[in-house]
């Protein structure tokens, strides 16, 4: 493989209690592809990114940004959360809630000006919603809040993209739009990670994926390690599902 | 005293004036940090760091034997931040969820203090008389110190929230985001959680421990019907706040065995009672009178689409029917037909009606414009 490194994780171990959440997770993703996160509820998905972020602290293993730590590659990589992470109700606009992408880049107590508002305002059009910006986030349905904050990560103009099930509770035209973005994200040169649940549409939306419960299980190419010996050792039942064959 | 003669008496006479700029700015600065307590849902924070400060106050006065504010108002910062700490650590360390943490800090140090103030009084050391004024508050002891020590500690506040206004924004909206952005959550959490002990410790000797969580609760939880933007919530908030404080002085003073402290709890809880009630966009009112025209509205419109059903089958739009024939649809009445014809959606003749043109456009575009309002 000539591709270079994106991310690199060495020994990951995670655990919130005595049991693990996971363990010694090794995985490499090349740059600029479009990975799939897949593995049972509890396989530590959501964790796997956050660990890697820095939300959560592993208790051994470290992770590599370009081959450096994350601290110091922070500006290269942008995060979309779960949108039921947040309290929806909390007074603010969708243009604002964008804004907040510009927050890293101007550091302590900077505040947002002309240019951070030109840039989050492109992103909402991006997203497809632009004439949205004014709402009251607690006035968008579910899939709208999807791609705010969607919109939130493309300002941040980073190389990676970790997404925390983006296409959770989304109607079908916030799906198609939001895996537009993802696509042309890849054709950009970035790399984008994405916690998955529908396996039906792994090998339609994704190049490349990584099967997780709790240890990994498998990485690679979709074309190549999306099977049913993979998905039968993840889930822990013979999970036939309609692959490409 | 009336309250009109009060008002007069704020430009003359020196302690009501010093009393009323003291819980006006106490007001002020805890309708603003108070603001970020309700929206990081940490609402009962204040009530247990207010009632840990207590101990605080009775350790401060055993150890210096003196009455000094500004001594025992340091004692009582001290075991209120050890309060808010506890309350962290518990959180975070064990599996104890948010409200059991509080509320064993809540009564583990009011009950030591309430302790320490019953063996102070036991103590023949005239001295002591007065302390238990901390539970309830007494405003008419604030003199001109105290209340130039609230100003400093408002004003030092208010330059905190101004510098740091984004990173309290996005620790209250969103912290592990803040976090992947580089942004030390830890600092600014204990930054908000350090001011709003501050704030809740100078306004002991005003409002006391007991009330305390009120004044930093009621402005906000008013404010918050009213806006929809975070910094107007904040700004609304501080100014209900420093209201309710000038305007329950002036209650207070006017009634004269009405201690300060409550009336000014009550005031604040008067505008959120008010702000629940009549805010146009949250409040309760509104939202039936809004409920109750929507169907009302919809009604109209699906005996029209019924009446469009039926129109169709007939050659010309404007062909009478009668109203029996509506029988079969629940929804019409006469005043709703009436309605209708209002809106010149129908002509009415007798006990017949007829779909107008403009009737007719308007059902026809009925669906249209309902999916047009999602």
């Amino acid at each position: 493989m000539t591709q270079k490194i994106a991310i690199q994780v060495d020994d990951l171990t995670v655990a919130y209690n005595y049991k693990p959440v996971l363990w010694d997770i090794d995985l490499v993703i090349p740059e600029g592809v479009l990975m799939a996160i897949v593995g049972p509820n509890g396989a530590g998905k959501s964790t796997l990114i956050k660990a890697i972020l820095g939300i959560i602290d592993p208790i051994a293993g470290s992770v590599a940004i370009y081959g450096e730590p994350y601290k110091k590659q922070r500006k290269l990589v942008a995060y979309v959360p779960q949108k039921g992470s947040v309290d929806w109700d909390f007074p603010t606009t969708a243009l604002d809630v964008v804004m907040m992408g510009t927050y890293g880049s101007l550091g302590w107590i900077k505040r947002p000006g002309q240019k951070q508002k030109k840039a989050a305002l492109e992103a909402l059009e991006k997203v497809g919603m632009l004439s949205f910006k004014s709402r009251q986030i607690s006035q968008l349905s579910g899939g709208q809040q999807q791609r705010i904050f969607l919109a939130r990560a493309l300002v941040q103009n980073a190389s990676i993209y970790f997404m925390d099930e983006p296409f959770q509770g989304v109607d079908a035209s916030t799906e198609i739009a939001i895996i537009n973005i993802l696509k042309e994200l890849r054709k950009a040169g970035k790399t984008v990670v994405v916690v998955h649940h529908d396996l039906q549409t792994v090998p339609e939306y994704f190049d490349w994926v990584t099967f997780l419960n709790v240890k990994k299980i498998a990485t690679g190419a979709v074309k190549d390690i999306f099977n049913d010996d993979n998905l039968t050792k993840t889930y822990g039942i013979n999970y036939k599902v309609a692959v490409n064959k | 005293m009336s309250i009109t003669e009060y008002f007069n008496l704020l430009f003359t006479d020196y302690t009501l004036r010093t009393i009323s700029l003291g819980t006006a700015v106490l007001g002020a600065i805890c309708g603003m940090l108070g603001s970020f307590a309700v929206l990081r849902k940490q609402s009962l924070l204040g009530d247990a760091i207010s009632h840990a400060a207590l101990p605080g106050i009775a350790i401060a006065f055993l150890i210096t034997g003196a009455k000094d504010t500004n001594i025992l108002l340091l004692g009582a910062l001290v075991s209120g931040l050890i309060g808010a700490f506890w309350i962290r650590g518990m959180i975070s360390k064990t599996h104890l969820k948010s409200d059991t943490a509080l509320g064993l800090v809540l009564s583990l140090f009011f009950g030591f203090g309430m302790l320490l103030l019953t063996y102070i009084q036991k103590q023949p050391n005239a001295n002591q008389a007065g302390l238990d004024k901390y539970l309830f508050g007494q405003a008419a002891t604030l003199v001109e110190s105290d209340v130039l020590l609230m100003v400093l500690v408002t004003a030092t506040a208010l330059v905190v929230v101004l510098l740091f206004w984004k990173e309290f924004k996005l620790l209250l909206f969103d912290p592990d985001y803040a976090n992947t952005l580089g942004f030390n959550t830890k600092f600014i959490d204990i930054l908000i959680t350090f001011f709003i002990v501050l704030a809740i410790v100078i306004g002991l000797q005003t409002v006391g421990v007991v009330l305390m969580s009120a004044m930093l609760l009621a402005p906000a939880a008013a404010a918050r019907q009213w806006t929809s933007s975070l910094a107007v919530m904040v700004f609304l908030a501080a100014l209900i706040g420093a209201f309710s404080g000038v305007f329950g002085t002036a209650i207070s003073a006017s009634q004269d065995n009405l201690s300060t402290g409550p009336v000014i709890v009550l005031v604040a809880s008067f505008f959120v009672v008010v702000s629940f009630v009549f805010s146009p966009t949250r409040g309760l009112l509104f939202k039936q009178i809004r409920l109750i025209k929507n169907r009302r509205d919809l009604q109209l419109k699906k005996t029209l689409q019924f009446m469009y059903g039926i129109a169709q089958t007939h050659e010309s739009i404007d062909h009478p029917h009668t109203i029996r024939i509506l029988n079969n649809f629940q929804g019409f009445t006469k005043k709703s037909l009436r309605k209708m014809e209002e809106n010149q959606w129908i002509l009415l003749n007798k006990q017949q009606w007829s779909l107008t043109l403009k009737g007719f456009t308007e059902a026809q575009n009925l669906f249209n414009q309902q999916t047009q309002h999602e």
